[in-house]
């Protein structure tokens, strides 16, 4: 009788057990997701429906050529556009090897009240030939994606 | 003419594999000796026949023939000998190649190593190895066939991805495939098992050494690929919850679990049912860890050129193994015996502990992977990166590494808590010092720091607490303890090794993040800034040709106290093939800790440049921790219990640790 008591225990001991770690990693993950997840939103997205104050943002078109302004200390300002809208976006760092006028890009960061953007991290890839699903995708939504567009970074292997 | 002997021997091992796949399954429903003997040698067959496909796609890369899609795609004949062969695996269609390769020489050793096994298992075992084969040999020669021909060829070829063109990603995807596929084996004699309805320790014996060859390599590739990232793609971090960086991260968790639950199982006989399901779960992620890489659903800085054709066969591969290793699991899971019992406070309840916080990790990065995808089925879009990742894998992975020192201490079947937290009383105590002194050190500013660096000391120095325990220095005196120590088997001293490298880790992450300094100055010639405890003096730059690239190179001077320590010559790079510019950090190591510069643009002033550079203190402990763990590792698969094959049920191994 003892013997199957303490099965019994040790069965609901190990539940608790994993109960209770199940319970804060669920915790944790809804606490993450309320506050630590990254919105995509397009340049155009952003301009109609302005967010929340705050919210991490990532964002992907092209950078607007001739948009490229380097200031003190590796300040960075250029405009990424969806070809509709154009978002003015700082960035303070190193920019990726593959950044360029005309190319593709992704940023996250945050929006502040006057509009500018705030890039803690600008992604390029690594291979010339990419274009950021994103940017593919935001281009796409404004009608002016075309397949290998002429001079364009739309290389074959970015179609989806 | 070669490369066609590759293509042939390629369609005649998908032959084989055939054949592995199902006679010896047969035989051993039969009981046919002779048809459960086809399974080691077709593996054998198969590995050579594997390895003629890969040496011709090796030598036509050598050679530069440009007749080959595949060579155009990702050679020139300028690039140096290195990256001509490390091109092979650089690319899509070969990395699969090298796969399969991997595969069939796992295969191959269990026919050859696992005399031991009883005939049946052995014959289940390489007919799932077989099944794997198969499809891996099928998607290849369908999809992603490396030796097609081109009825042009052109006279020079596209060369490889330039990030790619380094030393460090030569090795660092067959370490990684080595660890992927290894899981393979595990795969394999779980469903094995599953078939014949029947599993022992001795299940787990025969298991473990190939569990740990594959953990080994997977740590290796792990910290290979992260070091590599560290270094080539200039940005000074070197983990970036990229998901296929997760992709390799999930099996690791889910791989360090089962190498935990089948000691258990091997000692005890217990968690059976679970240490199967965790075999399963491992090959499983490492499936899905190719399957994020090779079909490119995920946005990742890794991703190359992608195809959906080949997306949805390896989803498929993915359903037909997942989901029928998960249901056989089911359907048979029911007919395992259950194992011996145990009190929650002993040696298995911790490692149960273990495998609970390794699986909910491993979840919680799976779930974090594979969110974005869910919500974009249903039309949004979000990103989840590394803040997610910190918050929620942080954490549970501090939770674990708390543990880590208690559980070795505990004896099987009924532990003494209290004993063994007496016995980490001095480690306990050094520990709360380091966090008080770095607290009191740095103020309230690096509080998270403090108490990183406590558990880091908890943990490396409580790894070797068992060893000291064993020893008995206190009552037998320092002679006999040392004749103790010497005696004590190398698993003993693998298990102190893995979890101390943990320890080594987990203190160059948390030192590098908060006491690393940063700096971003554009500079002209002459012109000299501060970063940490250097003084660096841009002298200017110059032009410089390599074989397939040009590259601008700045050498800047490196004083640390007033003493010139080394000319860093970070630089820029135009690969003139592909046209595609690549930085160059330049690195110096000193001690633990690394000085960190990348050159950026051109400044706003004439003949200035911009350039990033970092202060790492203790940067290196975050791969040599995983040169510790993988030593620890190294050392178990070492051990006389594995290597002297036969194995004898619930056999005690050594003197066990001084609890009752």
């Amino acid at each position: 009788m003892t013997k199957a008591m303490t099965r019994k225990t040790r069965r609901l001991i190990l539940i608790g057990t994993v109960g209770a770690v199940l319970a804060a990693a669920v915790g944790l993950v809804l606490y993450a997701l309320s506050g630590e997840i990254t919105l995509y939103r397009t340049p155009t997205e952003i301009a109609e429906q302005p967010p929340k104050e705050g919210q991490r943002l990532r964002i992907g078109g092209l950078v607007e050529a001739g948009s490229v302004v380097r200031g003190d200390a590796g300040r960075v300002d250029f405009k990424v556009t969806d070809t509709a809208t154009a978002l003015p976006v700082t960035y303070v760092g190193l920019l990726p090897d593959l950044f360029q006028e005309g190319q593709g890009v992704v940023a996250e960061g945050k929006l502040d009240p006057a509009g500018l953007f705030h890039a803690d991290t600008v992604l390029a890839k690594h291979d010339e030939r990419y274009m950021p699903k994103e940017v593919v995708d935001a281009l796409k939504a404004q009608g002016v994606w075309e397949e290998g567009q002429p001079g364009g970074p739309m290389p074959p292997t970015a179609k989806n | 003419m070669i490369v066609e002997f590759g293509h042939f021997a390629l369609i005649l091992a998908l032959a084989v594999a055939v054949a592995q796949s199902v006679l010896p399954i047969a035989g051993s429903i039969r009981r046919d000796p002779a048809l459960m003997a086809v399974a080691p040698r077709a593996s054998v067959v198969q590995l050579l026949l594997v390895v003629i496909a890969f040496a011709a796609l090796t030598y036509a890369y050598l050679v530069s023939d440009f007749s080959l899609l595949n060579v155009v795609e990702n050679s020139h004949s300028q690039k140096p000998l290195i990256y001509k062969i490390s091109g092979v695996w650089g690319n899509h269609e070969g990395s699969m190649l090298l796969w399969v390769l991997i595969l069939a020489l796992f295969g191959a050793a269990v026919a050859l190593f696992g005399g031991n096994l009883p005939a049946t298992l052995k014959a289940n075992v390489l007919a799932v190895q077989g099944w794997i084969s198969t499809a891996f040999l099928a998607f290849i020669l369908t999809t992603s066939n490396p030796f097609l021909r081109l009825a042009k060829p052109p006279i020079e070829g596209q060369d490889l991805n330039p990030v790619l063109q380094d030393i460090g990603l030569a090795i660092h995807p067959p370490l990684l495939y080595l660890g992927y596929v290894g899981f393979s084996i595990a795969f394999a004699f779980a469903v094995a098992a599953l078939i014949e309805g029947r599993i022992d320790a001795a299940w787990a014996r025969w298991v473990r050494p190939w569990v740990l060859a594959a953990w080994i390599f997977l740590t290796a590739g792990i910290a290979m690929g992260s070091y590599w990232a560290y270094y080539e793609l200039g940005w000074g971090g070197f983990w970036f919850w990229d998901p296929v960086e997760n992709a390799s991260l999930m099996p690791w968790l889910a791989g360090t679990a089962l190498l935990h639950s089948a000691v258990v199982m091997e000692k005890r006989e217990a968690l059976k049912v679970w240490t199967v399901l965790l075999a399963i779960l491992a090959f499983s992620l490492s499936l899905l860890g190719t399957f994020l890489v090779r079909s490119g659903v995920l946005t990742s800085v890794h991703a190359f050129a992608t195809d959906p054709t080949r997306g949805v066969f390896i989803l498929a591969i993915l359903c037909l193994f997942i989901g029928g290793g998960l249901a056989l699991f089911a359907f048979r899971a029911g007919s395992l015996s259950q194992g011996g019992l145990f009190a929650p406070v002993s040696r298995e309840g911790a490692l149960v502990l273990n495998n609970v916080f390794l699986t909910v990790a491993a979840g919680v990065v799976l779930f974090g992977t594979l969110v974005p995808l869910i919500v974009s089925a249903f039309g949004g879009a979000i990103s989840v990166g590394a803040p997610y990742f910190n918050t929620v894998f942080g954490p549970l992975f501090g939770a674990t590494l708390l543990v880590v020192p208690l559980g070795p201490l505990l004896a099987w079947k009924r532990g003494d808590l209290l004993g063994a937290l007496q016995r980490l009383s001095v480690v306990f105590v050094l520990a709360a010092l380091v966090a008080l002194v770095v607290a009191w050190l740095n103020g309230a500013t690096h509080l998270l720091a403090a108490v990183g660096l406590g558990v880091a000391v908890w943990v490396l120095v409580g790894a070797f607490a068992e060893l000291w325990t064993r020893a008995r220095f206190r009552e037998a005196g320092l002679a006999t303890g040392f004749r103790r120590l010497v005696g004590l088997p190398r698993s003993a001293y693998g298990t102190a090794l893995a979890h101390a490298g943990l320890g080594v880790t987990l203190m160059g992450i948390v030192v590098t993040s908060a006491f690393q300094s940063e700096t971003i100055v554009e500079m002209k010639p002459g012109e000299t800034a501060t970063v940490g405890a250097y003084a660096v003096t841009f002298d200017g730059i110059h032009s410089a040709a390599g074989p397939n690239y040009s590259e601008i190179v700045a050498s800047m001077s490196v004083r640390r106290d007033g003493v010139l320590r080394f000319v860093a010559a970070p630089s820029r790079r135009l690969y003139t093939t592909r046209q595609m510019p690549t930085s160059e950090a330049g690195i110096h190591t000193h001690g633990l800790s690394q000085f960190y510069v990348t050159l950026g643009g051109e400044g706003r002033q004439l003949g200035a440049v911009v350039v990033r550079m970092w202060d790492k203190p203790l940067v290196t402990l975050i791969w040599l921790g995983a040169l510790v763990m993988m030593a620890g590792g190294a050392l178990s698969l070492a051990d006389r219990r594995l290597r002297v094959g036969a194995p004898k049920p619930a056999r005690r191994a050594a003197p066990t640790v001084a609890a009752d």
